[in-house]
């Protein structure tokens, strides 16, 4: 069979199986987004409280999911939390098995991961906002909470911006890992169809200029997004 | 007569500190403190209780070797990454478009594609050549996932570390190059003996965080039957189903990545003191 026939859809080939593999690749790093994005920002308000305790407990965070291999976390969820429950079943004296899903594990893995660099971001973009901000908003009589949604927030979100970006492209890189989960995103699909057919350069090719061309459209997206988020900057 | 301060206003202790008040931030705060304490106390009950010498015996010493592995797995692709870099980051300064646009392309595509997917390309995907890379005489490097995940590592890194130098470079001012210029000092020591020494200070803390990225993404290896520190795990899961396997791993990489770290913050502190005012 020629590379076309291998490539195309339906039954002979194995596009249709690759293209259910880019959805879930697409849809995991998509759903670990505002996930990841939440727990940085939390993690990230945390750091810079004036408790202390609050700090350390954030810090502790960030310092155990940056210090840890993203597949050694990955394996931690979906192996961990597998026992967990288990051992709860049993404990509750039920008889049931239980599968825990790849791909929420995977969220939760990578979440765990982006939020920490998240955190980081965030962190230091709330230290690039001068303080008057904050004081000028208290000075009108604007509750605190408004004052960080109306005016500390858009401006942290701008500058924000450009390192959140780079973590997408991290987030859409690490993706590939949860293959090893059994989860069948384009590396599991592609990683089949090589062994079925023999074809292993051509398959593993194929997701790699996947991971290239979903590279170049993050690219182009968020090139927009940094423009329109520019506008209103004073020049 | 003389006034003396001391006469008329006697000395007073100051008064107390407030008591701290309990809000929000510190009940949240205490919470989680205590979250990590209830943690980590499990953490260091669970690996006493599940502490077996028999399997000390058979896996401690795997995952020594396992660590041998990783750490020179990772050496030798930053060392021969540092090499390759250096031509990638003189193309994208070049004013040759060519040449930059090729090196651009280079680290873009090791950069925005996943290091697991260029290792099995090289590994696994090299394999459908076999018979003309036997011919060549070759095929013995290939067939090894070792060699693989060298070259893998290697190419990928060369990206990463040409982007970092190519970033440190253009972060020197061009007074720098102008001042040695009207000295009559030639391009290259100009370079070598005022560039380069600034560039790399600038370069010192990407270089650390890539050293770092290194060596969690050399994790993945264990894919592709290497069995460094993340391969004797597994294999030491897949035959115990003792959990305890991957929480020593963690405790591993985390006082690797932290040692590191902080090495590395002492190394910078230690590099720029000149530049402390």
């Amino acid at each position: 069979m020629t590379s076309w026939e291998l490539l195309s859809f339906g039954d002979t080939g194995w596009g249709d199986e690759i293209a259910s593999g880019v959805v879930i690749t697409i849809s995991l790093a998509l759903a670990t987004l505002p996930l990841g994005l939440l727990i940085g920002f939390l993690v990230a308000l945390a750091k810079q409280s004036q408790e202390w305790s609050l700090r350390t407990a954030a810090d502790i965070y960030t310092t155990i999911f940056r210090g840890l291999p993203e597949l050694l976390t990955l394996f931690l969820v979906y192996f961990g939390m597998q026992i967990a429950v288990q051992q709860t079943i049993a404990l509750m004296g039920l008889d049931i098995s239980f599968e825990f899903n790849s791909f929420v594990a995977g969220m939760i893995a990578l979440g765990l991961v982006f939020s920490s660099y998240a955190s980081e971001v965030f962190l230091s973009a709330f230290r690039a906002i001068p303080q008057g901000q904050y004081e000028g908003g208290f000075a009108l009589g604007i509750r605190k909470k408004t004052v960080m949604r109306l005016i500390i927030f858009p401006q942290l979100v701008r500058i924000a911006l450009p390192g959140l970006a780079n973590l997408w492209m991290l987030l859409l890189k690490d993706t590939a890992l949860v293959s090893a989960i059994g989860l069948a995103d384009i590396v599991r699909q592609t990683g089949i169809a090589a062994r079925v057919t023999k074809q292993a350069f051509l398959f593993y090719g194929v997701s790699f200029l996947l991971f290239l061309i979903l590279a170049l459209l993050s690219s182009i997206v968020i090139a927009r997004i940094e423009a329109f988020s520019e506008k209103g900057d004073a020049r | 007569m003389k006034f003396v301060a001391a006469e008329i206003l006697p000395d007073e202790t100051p008064p107390p500190p407030p008591p701290r008040q309990w809000n929000n931030a510190r009940l949240t705060g205490n919470i989680l403190m205590l979250f990590w304490m209830l943690a980590g106390i499990g953490l260091v009950w669970f690996l006493y209780s599940a502490w077996s010498p028999e399997k000390f015996d058979r896996y401690g010493i795997k995952y020594w070797t396992g660590l041998q592995t990783t750490l020179s797995l990772v050496g030798i692709s930053i060392v021969l990454g540092a090499i390759i870099s250096l031509p990638i980051a003189f193309g994208r300064l070049s004013k040759n478009k060519i040449i930059g646009a090729l090196s651009f392309s280079y680290v873009y595509i090791f950069r925005g594609t996943p290091l697991l997917v260029q290792v099995f390309l090289i590994y696994y995907g090299l394999g459908t050549f076999r018979a003309e890379l036997d011919a060549l005489g070759i095929w013995i490097f290939f067939r090894d996932a070792w060699n693989c995940a060298i070259l893998a590592f290697t190419l990928n890194t060369a990206a990463y570390q040409a982007e970092i130098l190519r970033g440190a470079i253009q972060s020197v001012p061009k007074g720098q190059w102008e001042g040695a210029d009207s000295l009559g000092i030639p391009r290259w020591k100009t370079f070598r003996k005022i560039i380069l020494p600034q560039a790399l200070i600038v370069a010192l803390r990407p270089y650390g965080n890539e050293i770092i990225l290194m060596i969690k993404g050399s994790a993945i290896v264990a894919l592709v039957t290497v069995y460094d520190l993340m391969g004797e795990t597994r294999r030491a899961y897949s035959r115990t189903f003792d959990f305890q396997m991957y929480i020593w791993a963690a405790v591993f990489y985390f006082v690797i990545v932290e040692a590191l770290r902080n090495i590395w913050n002492w190394l910078e502190k230690r590099l720029t003191r000149h530049l402390k005012r």
